[in-house]
């Protein structure tokens, strides 16, 4: 399985990351998946870090109900669906967290950044397994659509 | 008309693609329940393996989230509809406190550091975050808290009751000879502000002691000893183990040094090293035995160096090894420590549950072995004048000597004593004297036991004498 999407996307996410730093930055990714399994980002949309003003906000993020509700909103309106979220780890790889594990969705693809020295060192793409015990890794495919 | 159950994306796969469940009317309790018996995999994105609702499933009805309502047990009628939110969460790494950002003004002052890959900006602000407790600032307490406070470390912990004395200014750079008389925190406080205002300095100006250890070690990551005495050795080893922190030890003397990390988490404790201190003088302190003044410098460096490591999670630290550093020789050699599995303080059926007493496991504060074993200066001057049968035995070294003496003392160093007892006479009384009073009494002991009755040792030694009769003798 993998996770298309196009350069001028995945570009806006690397500049809202680099910027978040040394906070995390996050949002939500809006597009299509596909019957076997493959997304297809079409868009991003920056979500405030609900945790930013507090002192979490360097190691964690949360994207509210209502941040959620409303892009569930603006995907049906452009006939896509959430895909997935984006968020950075400042300082840290780009894999997930024990803390991601536990608050992790399911079918959602979750991209991360690592972000040092302020700018976006790697991206990777990772979604929970069916049964909460792990995420599995994706294969992000950077590719106009 | 049924409730309508709106299904967020995540969840659609469980519930055949559809956006919307209808159902029946019910609590929001029953209807999600309902939901989960009917989608067998949905019940785990929902629910905690406990049976509890997860955290970030938000519910709402209608347009209100049921938390301000009654909850689980909000009724939903037909024609209501209830939403399934994800509120999306996570984040880097899972720490208890978040770490402090570092200013405009840090990221310049610690710029070599945020170079390195095993630092970072992230390994910068753990030093910032970090709470490190010294205990002394003398030889080893100077160049650790110099090199700490200058690398960052967020708040520094000072402990010491005494005052800056010229003879510690050959060593412990952290006071100058401004200060000379002044408590030694108060210069300490001062310098390492100076050096780096971004670190908080917190003064303990109080003798550490089995009541006040814990509380005061508590606050803190990481603890270095810097102590130059038994008591307070075991003491912090001991406050670290019962409370489960690292202690970064150094120890020192003439031109040998010894450092290691202890941490009972990880491998052994002092004890497990030194079950039992040695008896009282057999190991002479700095102020008896000397000390090279670089000498503090290069372990309680290597002790600010293990500190860093340990805050930073970084290499590998000293924990289970000894260094032993010879200065003359210039060689490091390393030894390793095996945790005792009979250790009373850290091993699996530990004695030693609380703090005791030190000074009296230490075999030091003792009633003494002799009443009116001693001699103040004044009434040794008296007696001389009145008394020519006295005799002043010196039981210094001959270099300690050749600094000062009193008039008509005969020298006779303390190791050779035993074998020198012939060259004294019996007959006369003898006074011994060292340099403060501590070798005079051992001295004093060793003549006793040979028979010589009417023995007493100078209290203070040759540095009393030198305050209180004769100003023209040299103190050092």
């Amino acid at each position: 399985m993998n996770m298309r999407i196009a350069p001028g996307v995945l570009a806006e996410i690397r500049r809202h990351l680099a910027a978040a730093y040394p906070t995390e930055g996050c949002g939500l990714l809006l597009g299509t998946r596909g019957p076997n399994g493959d997304v297809v980002v079409h868009r991003q949309l920056p979500i405030p870090n609900r945790r930013a003003a507090d002192a979490g906000g360097r190691t964690r993020y949360l994207i509210g109900p209502e941040d959620f509700l409303t892009a569930e909103r603006e995907a049906r309106q452009a006939s896509l669906v959430v895909v997935g979220t984006y968020h950075s780890h400042p300082d840290v790889p780009a894999r997930p967290s024990a803390y991601d594990t536990e608050y992790a969705w399911p079918r959602c693809c979750y991209l991360i950044g690592s972000v040092a020295g302020g700018a976006v060192r790697e991206e990777r793409v990772w979604e929970l397994r069916d049964d909460r015990s792990g995420f599995v890794e994706r294969e992000l495919e950077v590719k106009e659509s | 008309m049924p409730v309508t159950v709106h299904i967020p994306t995540p969840l659609r796969p469980y519930v055949g693609g559809r956006d919307t469940v209808a159902t029946s009317a019910g609590t929001v309790g029953e209807i999600l329940e309902r939901l989960a018996a009917e989608h067998a995999q949905l019940r785990a994105h929902l629910y905690r393996d406990d049976g509890r609702l997860r955290t970030f499933v938000n519910v709402y009805l209608n347009a209100r989230d049921i938390r301000d309502l009654e909850r689980q047990a909000t009724r939903a009628a037909d024609g209501d509809e209830v939403s399934i939110v994800p509120s999306i969460a996570g984040g880097a790494v899972a720490v208890a406190t978040a770490l402090p950002e570092l200013t405009h003004a840090e990221i310049l002052r610690y710029s070599r550091h945020l170079i390195l890959p095993e630092v970072g900006p992230g390994g910068q602000r753990r030093i910032k975050a970090a709470r490190v407790l010294l205990v002394g600032a003398g030889g080893l307490g100077s160049p650790a808290a110099l090199y700490l406070a200058a690398a960052g470390v967020g708040t520094i912990g000072l402990v010491d009751f005494d005052a800056v004395d010229a003879t510690n200014l050959q060593r412990q750079i952290l006071h100058g000879t401004g200060v000379v008389g002044r408590p030694k925190l108060e210069s300490a406080e001062a310098r390492l502000q100076d050096l780096n205002p971004h670190v908080r300095v917190e003064t303990f100006p109080v003798r550490l002691t089995s009541e006040n250890a814990l509380e005061i070690l508590r606050d803190f990551d990481v603890v270095v000893d810097g102590t130059d005495n038994f008591p307070t050795r075991y003491l912090v080893n001991d406050a670290c183990v019962l409370l489960g922190k690292p202690n970064v030890y150094g120890s020192i003397f003439r031109f040998e040094g010894q450092a290691s990390v202890f941490h009972a988490a990880a491998g052994p404790c002092y004890r497990c090293l030194y079950p039992e201190p040695p008896p009282p003088g057999l190991v002479p302190s700095c102020a008896e035995g000397g000390v090279l003044g670089v000498l503090p410098g290069i372990i309680g460096s290597i002790q600010a160096l293990e500190t860093l490591k340990l805050i930073l999670a970084a290499g590998d630290t000293l924990v289970g090894r000894l260094i032993l550093f010879d200065a003359l020789k210039f060689r490091f050699r390393e030894l390793a420590l095996r945790k005792d599995p009979d250790c009373p303080l850290c091993g699996p059926n530990p004695s030693v549950r609380e703090l005791i007493d030190y000074e009296a496991f230490c075999g030091i504060g003792a009633a003494p072995a002799y009443d009116g074993a001693e001699i103040t200066a004044t009434d040794l001057a008296r007696d001389l004048r009145e008394n020519q049968d006295l005799e002043i035995l010196d039981v210094r070294e001959t270099r300690e000597w050749e600094i000062c003496r009193i008039p008509g003392a005969r020298l006779i160093p303390l190791g050779q004593l035993p074998e020198r007892l012939s060259e004294l006479d019996g007959h006369k009384e003898i006074v011994t004297h060292c340099h403060k009073g501590i070798r005079s009494m051992r001295a004093l002991e060793i003549l006793r036991a040979a028979g010589f009755s009417r023995v007493r040792s100078l209290k203070g030694g040759i540095d009393a004498w030198a305050t209180e009769v004769d100003p023209s003798v040299p103190r050092y």
